[in-house]
């Protein structure tokens, strides 16, 4: 496997020509894990969209009252009723966590070993953090306020299976992101992309470019908090 | 694989601080047009406005799009152009659908 020198061949929309009129690879100087990552990004954006468009459509074509989410999500500090606070600070221990991802991919890269894996381990608890506040809004919901999928003391009763399936499905994506991010900050802190010993599951050798594909997920993640945020909490 | 474990040259850790800031300031901006409760119009331009601020920040520096070859960025953005779309068709029935209902509660059966 050789290398492709990029600076050789033409950028932009002659770049675009080039490579979609090449023999073999489309996509030059990516390699074929961060690819595969891409395009399974895409068919999960596309899972998402339709959720998101459902909530869209639901909400449009109720009679009901929609219930207020700033009212729903507030949280209750010092006796005064603080709107959406929790979703809040779980933004920005999201946000917070893909910066570390982003400098754990760029010290990855200039072969930076112990700050690699001490920042995808920050990234980790990171995660966990944000599913165990997610967790905790839940219980609020479901024990606490009475939420179901069929029903809710809000309003229109479609609100609780749109919340649970939107969120869960976010929540299972950052659960499975923690599992990996924890193998991989093992793997780094091990120097198994240094030294290319072989995977577990794959009996692949791996490089640093993992943790950037790794990373890819991660900050997906993130941005699929950013519309579900704008759309199912703000809206 | 060996030649790929060369020391690559990497973005300077100003930029990723930067955007991280950035990333920040635009979702406090969001979480105030909740606080200070903007509503009609202004709420859902403000909303998108920040939202999409955010998303390309992300998708631009830290997933590293900006410096990806236009064959990926194509690829992956043209897509969203069918959601767009979809959209637009799910507007349109959910309109319909609440135009039958209101009409069944005025009509009745």
């Amino acid at each position: 496997m050789s290398e492709i020198d990029l600076s050789k061949l033409p950028k932009g929309g002659k770049g675009f020509a080039h490579d979609f009129a090449a023999d073999q690879t489309i996509f030059k100087g990516v390699p074929w894990g961060k690819a595969m990552m891409w395009i399974f990004l895409l068919s999960d954006t596309f899972i998402f969209s339709c959720f998101l468009i459902s909530l869209m459509t639901a909400r449009a074509s109720t009679t009901a009252e929609w219930p207020y989410a700033s009212e729903v999500f507030g949280l209750e500090v010092f006796g005064t009723n603080v709107p959406l606070l929790l979703i809040a600070i779980m933004t920005f221990v999201l946000i917070t966590s893909s910066g570390t991802m982003a400098l754990a991919v760029k010290y990855g890269y200039e072969r930076n070993r112990k700050m690699c894996a001490w920042l995808i381990l920050a990234t980790a608890v990171g995660g966990l953090t944000f599913v165990g506040m997610q967790a905790f809004e839940w219980t609020k919901l479901i024990f606490h306020e009475g939420i179901r999928p069929w029903s809710n003391p809000y309003g229109a009763a479609q609100f609780g299976s749109f919340f649970f399936m939107i969120t869960g499905f976010h929540g299972t994506h950052v659960s499975i992101g923690v599992i990996f991010l924890f193998i991989f900050a093992r793997k780094t802190f091990r120097g198994d992309f240094d030294t290319g010993r072989r995977g577990y599951f794959t009996s692949m050798k791996s490089n640093y470019r993992a943790i950037e594909i790794l990373g890819l997920y991660w900050h997906f993640v993130d941005l699929v908090w950013v519309f579900i945020f704008a759309f199912f909490y703000l809206w | 694989m060996e030649q790929n474990n060369k020391k690559a040259t990497t973005h300077n850790i100003g930029i990723y601080l930067w955007i991280w800031g950035l990333l920040f300031v635009f979702s406090t901006f969001s979480y105030l047009v909740d606080w200070y409760e903007f509503q009609g119009l202004l709420r859902w331009s403000l909303i998108i406005f920040f939202m999409l601020i955010k998303a390309g920040l992300i998708m631009a520096i830290f997933m590293h799009l900006y410096w990806e070859r236009w064959a990926i960025v194509n690829v992956l953005l043209w897509p969203m152009t069918a959601i767009m779309v979809f959209v637009g068709i799910m507007t349109a029935e959910s309109q319909y659908t609440f135009f039958t209902r209101a009409l069944f509660f005025v009509m009745g059966s």
